[in-house]
């Protein structure tokens, strides 16, 4: 489904702020993996996510999805495959327009976007249904503005946007980190559900080590700008933190120093 | 101050600032809805004064002639969108470089810095002679129905596929992109549709005053966040986007309103453009001072209560 070939990136080439955010990163997803994706800051988790989206450039290698290479294509134009969910609930959707507007605006990915209505009377009743799923009642607020949502609505509602048109792929980058506990975990559960019944295949950045091993049915740790630790099947849900800890010791040589994913634990 | 004299003024004031309005509509384009800042509207509403009085001067209808400005405002806002959009460079300067060069475009257009169209038809004085009613009157009329259809068209544009891609656009660039629309694409067509607007105002005005000059542009932009910002502070930031947009031809009227009676009250035309820019910045400083105070009285109350 997804090919990261010998994928390399450097930011700020030829400055002291020089930084090697990937190296020679491959990696091969089958069709229907969930990937769960872990690693300490700056380990080039989200760059991963931004590589394949078309955020920036890649420096060398290739990647191919689906058969097609897109190293190339533009971040709008590899949007028709692959939906995305961001850290920052802000990011999702489009505070000034409503619910409607912003579902509908989702709807249309892939398709020619042209002089017909942006929301037509005939999808309300699809956009409704849609919105049902969520289970947070938004399905009776159609035409309010999405600013007045809160920061987990937002992130259902993001959720619900990237995967309205079933894409080849789906990019978390830690999409729980900026909710509460208990919001996070609705959303998680949310994310679960949706990628279960389109059979998505996914990629899911994470802090949290709990929810990496739950989730999904491969795990990889990155570290220093490639992949370290690549479990899947049987093995990965017989996981437990204390486990993922010691690897990160062994295959980085250094102690796991990163509160926020020790006190995730 | 002669209360005969204001309200004579008033009807003048009235058209000017439907016609001016059209210009306000364009600016609204890029500062609220691209939110963008897009300075080129100083040059291509000189643009469309040019143009229509060339093309008057050389027997074109003056319908056709609008039509023709408006397209050539357009390019002047693609050639903005390009600099913005393909060269990297921010909009404000890339609006700047457009409006510079645009001047000498416009004088090149009229090959002369003035155009008198006193001698030929516009639209304004072939109505004239239909319905033989006092000038200001028949700018408003024709006025009227060019900013309903205008109103009309841009409701319409805005709630299509496209326009909610622009108006996304304004909201949340990343968002956009990451739902497969190309944001350079919706940018451009936002800083033509603007420059179209702006260039259709210029034309307007010029046949309404019976002449182009290429300095007819200067102060623009100012004028149009001042209607703006006006209307805003009149009918409120909300609403549905009808009323928005007529709240801004409204604030147009009344900025000319406000010029019309400083005027009679003894202001000379020279100090207009300083009012105008002390306007805008009272206009944009009060939200400021207001969110300020309220925000020291909610301390103060906490402390005392």
């Amino acid at each position: 489904m997804l090919e990261i070939k010998h994928v390399s990136k450097t930011f700020n080439v030829n400055t002291i702020n020089e930084k090697k955010a990937l190296k020679d990163l491959n990696l091969k997803l089958e069709d229907g993996d969930f990937v769960t994706v872990i690693g300490g800051n700056g380990a080039g988790k989200s760059t991963m996510l931004n590589m394949i989206a078309g955020v920036y450039p890649i420096d060398s290698g290739r990647i191919i999805l689906d058969g097609k290479d897109i190293s190339l294509e533009p971040e709008y134009k590899r949007a028709e495959w692959i939906g995305r969910v961001f850290q920052d609930p802000m990011m999702g959707t489009a505070a000034d327009m409503e619910i409607q507007e912003n579902l509908a605006f989702a709807r249309r990915r892939g398709k020619a976007r042209g002089l017909a209505w942006g929301v037509t009377k005939e999808e309300k009743g699809e956009l409704r249904e849609n919105l049902k799923r969520l289970g947070l009642g938004l399905e009776d607020r159609m035409s309010s503005k999405v600013g007045l949502l809160s920061g987990g609505q937002r992130q259902a509602l993001t959720l619900l946007m990237a995967t309205m048109q079933r894409p080849k792929l789906l990019l978390l980058d830690e999409h729980t980190a900026a909710l509460d506990p208990k919001t996070a975990k609705a959303v998680l559960d949310l994310t679960q559900k949706i990628v279960e019944e389109e059979h998505l295949t996914a990629i899911a950045v994470t802090h949290n080590m709990k929810d990496a091993i739950q989730m999904g049915n491969r795990l990889i740790m990155m570290h220093d700008g490639h992949i370290i630790y690549d479990v899947k099947g049987e093995e990965k849900k017989n996981l437990k933190v204390e486990d993922l800890l010691k690897k990160f010791e062994q295959a980085s040589g250094e102690e796991f120093a990163n509160d926020r994913m020790m006190l995730s634990k | 101050m002669n209360l005969s004299s204001l309200l004579a003024a008033i009807p003048g004031a009235i058209s000017q600032g439907i016609l001016w309005g059209v210009m306000a509509l364009g600016v609204y384009t890029t500062y609220r809805i691209l939110n963008t800042s897009d300075l080129t509207v100083d040059g291509s509403f000189a643009t469309g004064g040019c143009v229509v009085a060339v093309c008057l001067v050389n027997g074109i209808d003056p319908i056709l002639s609008l039509v023709i400005a408006l397209i050539a405002g357009m390019l002047a806002g693609a050639i903005t969108g390009f600099l913005h959009t393909k060269c990297e460079i921010p909009a404000i300067l890339a609006g700047i470089l457009t409006q510079l060069g645009l001047y000498s475009i416009n004088l090149r257009i009229m090959g002369r810095s003035n155009t008198p169209l006193l001698k030929v038809d516009t639209m304004f004085s072939k109505a004239q002679d239909m319905i033989s009613l006092p000038s200001q009157y028949v700018g408003i009329m024709i006025g009227a129905v060019i900013v309903v259809v205008i109103v009309g068209l841009m409701y319409w544009f805005y709630g299509t596929e496209i326009g909610s891609a622009i108006r996304a656009t304004g909201n949340n660039e990343r968002m956009v992109r990451s739902l497969n629309v190309n944001t350079q694409m919706t940018k451009m067509l936002g800083f033509m549709i603007a420059n179209g607007l702006v260039a259709l105002s210029g034309a307007l005005v010029a046949q309404s005053q019976g002449y182009a000059d290429v300095k007819q542009g200067t102060g623009a932009i100012v004028i149009g966040l001042a209607s703006i910002i006006i209307g805003e502070v009149v009918c409120g930031k909300k609403g549905h986007f009808m009323y928005r947009l007529s709240s801004i031809v409204l604030g147009s009227i009344l900025y000319r309103v406000i010029v019309a009676l400083v005027l009679q009250m003894g202001l000379s035309t020279d100090d207009l453009k300083l009012l105008t820019a002390f306007l805008v910045a009272i206009a944009l400083t009060i939200p400021v001072m207001i969110e300020k105070r309220n925000q020291r009285n909610r301390y103060k109350a906490s402390i005392d209560g």
